[in-house]
């Protein structure tokens, strides 16, 4: 069981560094992202097959590359044999594997294209996931709760748009920079969440979280001057550097109060106060670098006791004016709880609760204040709202964990 | 295609359109290069025949073929590399200054060979 995970990872560092690469060389070699794609996609198939059979060949990305590319002929083939041109075609040659090249932007090109906002948001997710990490539609299927049917038709649809509508695989231009970089940001960061929330181990074979953390610090690097790029890498490394001490033994979360902070990735931690300081000296602060200043307070603070409780309200009331939405201020409200008297944190909460009247960390947060203003009865009320409003097993499950939790630590 | 509601255009006064008629002309012109046909302005929604499937064979009505609020008001061709030049030149369309308005992009058909 242990040796197949190890295996897993090493699969999956090995596809996610060669996944996105190669299919943008091969949509622009044949001109047709839809093609490259599943080319590729078939390759990632095989490879996980054939790796863990007879465990990774000693040059995986040459390996990739020859079975991707022999899948982009065949269904070059393919095609032509069905259009009944096949003598009109020149033969595409072959192409010596192309080993040496880094990709880079290639993979940043590719993700600005699965994230175009002329895509619908959930398809975006789905592609990136499939064209750029390098995961299987099983895989982002198991990850995300929805029937692989479902996801392949999105995927699908996705990709015909792509090559139909004409989406290029190419950065911005930097008036357009800003506003397409927030989508890519936006689409990592969800796949981050996912991954943080579910539990680990059963029946995932890819640490979504993880391929999340390794996709933000490949857009910091190729955008070293985006500010929010950097804050982003840096958020998803701290709440990341906590992942190990985030479940207990029998696999429940374990409150950040009480979590055992020597388990925490210092080395980790010490990366991402290095990326924020980086992206503070580019003077252009964000949503981001905000949340991330906030979980770098949490992770860098010594004890629970001992949290800089005034630090995390002054950078929520920032992070604030830059998303006004419900769930930023209930968080400050509770950051703020720390600092000041419950009575009071109470009736601001509930000012709040019209906006968050369906948001079940609304209540659980009202129980848990009330609890400590000495009303049980009402707390125990609370709980049962934020439990009915959940609609699946699943969430309850999470639920049910998640009403043991502070959810101070935004976002996790 | 350039879409918009006729409820609201009413409500532009005068100078506004002929100001924004004036910025239309000046688009054609900046981005001339890049328009493959001008296309055509279309007459008012409410000169609009449609005719349509019926059992018994087409029937004609009276009205545009979908009763929205927004209705087509014309259409250009453009020739650009891919799409995000295509939205660029979209977003800058002087008619999206006023409310209701909308450009729709859509890829042409160039490729019959899947007809063939």
């Amino acid at each position: 069981m242990t040796d197949d995970r190890v295996t897993d990872g090493l699969l999956a560092q090995v596809l996610r560094e060669e996944t996105g690469p190669l299919v943008a060389r091969l949509a622009r070699r044949h001109r047709d992202f839809d093609l490259a794609e599943e080319a590729v996609q078939s390759a990632v198939a095989e490879a996980l097959t054939a790796w863990r059979r007879d465990g990774p060949p000693r040059n995986p990305a040459a390996w990739l590359q020859v079975a991707a590319q022999r899948n982009a002929l065949d269904g070059v083939r393919r095609a032509a044999r069905q259009r009944r041109l096949a003598e009109r075609l020149p033969a595409p040659c072959e192409v010596a594997p192309d080993v040496t090249s880094t990709g880079t932007d290639d993979r940043i090109a590719l993700l600005f294209a699965c994230c175009h906002p002329a895509l619908a948001p959930e398809a975006r997710l789905a592609l990136t996931l499939r064209a750029v990490v390098g995961m299987t539609t099983p895989q982002i299927a198991r990850a995300f709760l929805v029937s692989e049917a479902t996801l392949a038709q999105r995927i699908v649809r996705a990709k015909r748009k792509v090559s139909t509508a004409g989406i290029g695989l190419a950065v911005p231009t930097d008036s357009e920079l800003p506003e397409r970089l927030d989508d890519v940001l936006s689409v990592i960061c969800v796949a981050f969440n996912e991954g943080f929330v579910s539990t680990t181990g059963a029946g995932h074979d890819r640490d979504l979280a993880a391929d999340a953390v390794w996709l933000a610090s490949a857009v910091a690097a190729a955008l070293p001057t985006s500010a929010e790029a950097l804050g982003l890498a840096a958020l998803l490394t701290l709440q990341h550097a906590r992942a190990a001490a985030r479940f207990d033994a029998h696999g429940d979360l374990v409150l950040l109060a009480d979590q055992d902070r020597s388990r925490w990735d210092h080395e980790a931690i010490a990366s991402a106060d290095a990326l924020l300081e980086r992206a503070a000296r580019l003077r252009a602060p964000g949503r981001y670098q905000l949340r991330a200043a906030i979980a770098a307070v949490h992770a860098t603070s010594p004890s629970w006791e001992e949290t800089d409780w005034p630090q995390v309200v002054a950078l929520y009331d920032l992070l604030a004016a830059h998303d006004p939405s419900p769930v930023v201020r209930l968080n400050r409200e509770i950051a703020r709880s720390r600092t000041g008297s419950p009575a009071e944190a109470l009736a601001r909460l509930d000012a709040l609760a019209p906006a968050l009247a369906s948001y079940h960390l609304l209540h659980a947060t009202r129980a848990e204040l009330l609890r400590t203003l000495g009303r049980p009865d009402e707390a125990r009320a609370a709980d049962e709202t934020a439990l009915s409003l959940t609609s699946n097993d699943a969430e309850r499950r999470l639920l049910t964990v998640r009403l043991r939790r502070r959810p101070l630590d935004d976002g996790s | 295609m350039f879409t918009s509601r006729p409820d609201l255009d009413a409500q532009t006064g005068p100078e506004t359109t002929s100001a924004v008629y004036r910025r239309i002309y000046e688009w054609f012109g900046e981005h001339s290069e890049s328009i493959a046909d001008g296309g055509a302005e279309l007459m008012g929604v409410e000169t609009a025949t449609t005719v349509r499937h019926g059992d018994d064979g087409p029937v004609v009505v009276d009205g545009p073929f979908n009763e929205a609020k927004e209705v087509i008001g014309g259409f250009s061709v453009l020739d650009v590399p891919d799409l995000d030049a295509a939205i660029a030149i979209a977003r800058t369309w002087p008619m999206l200054d006023l409310p209701g308005t909308s450009v729709e992009i859509r890829p042409m058909v160039v490729d019959y060979s899947q007809f063939e």
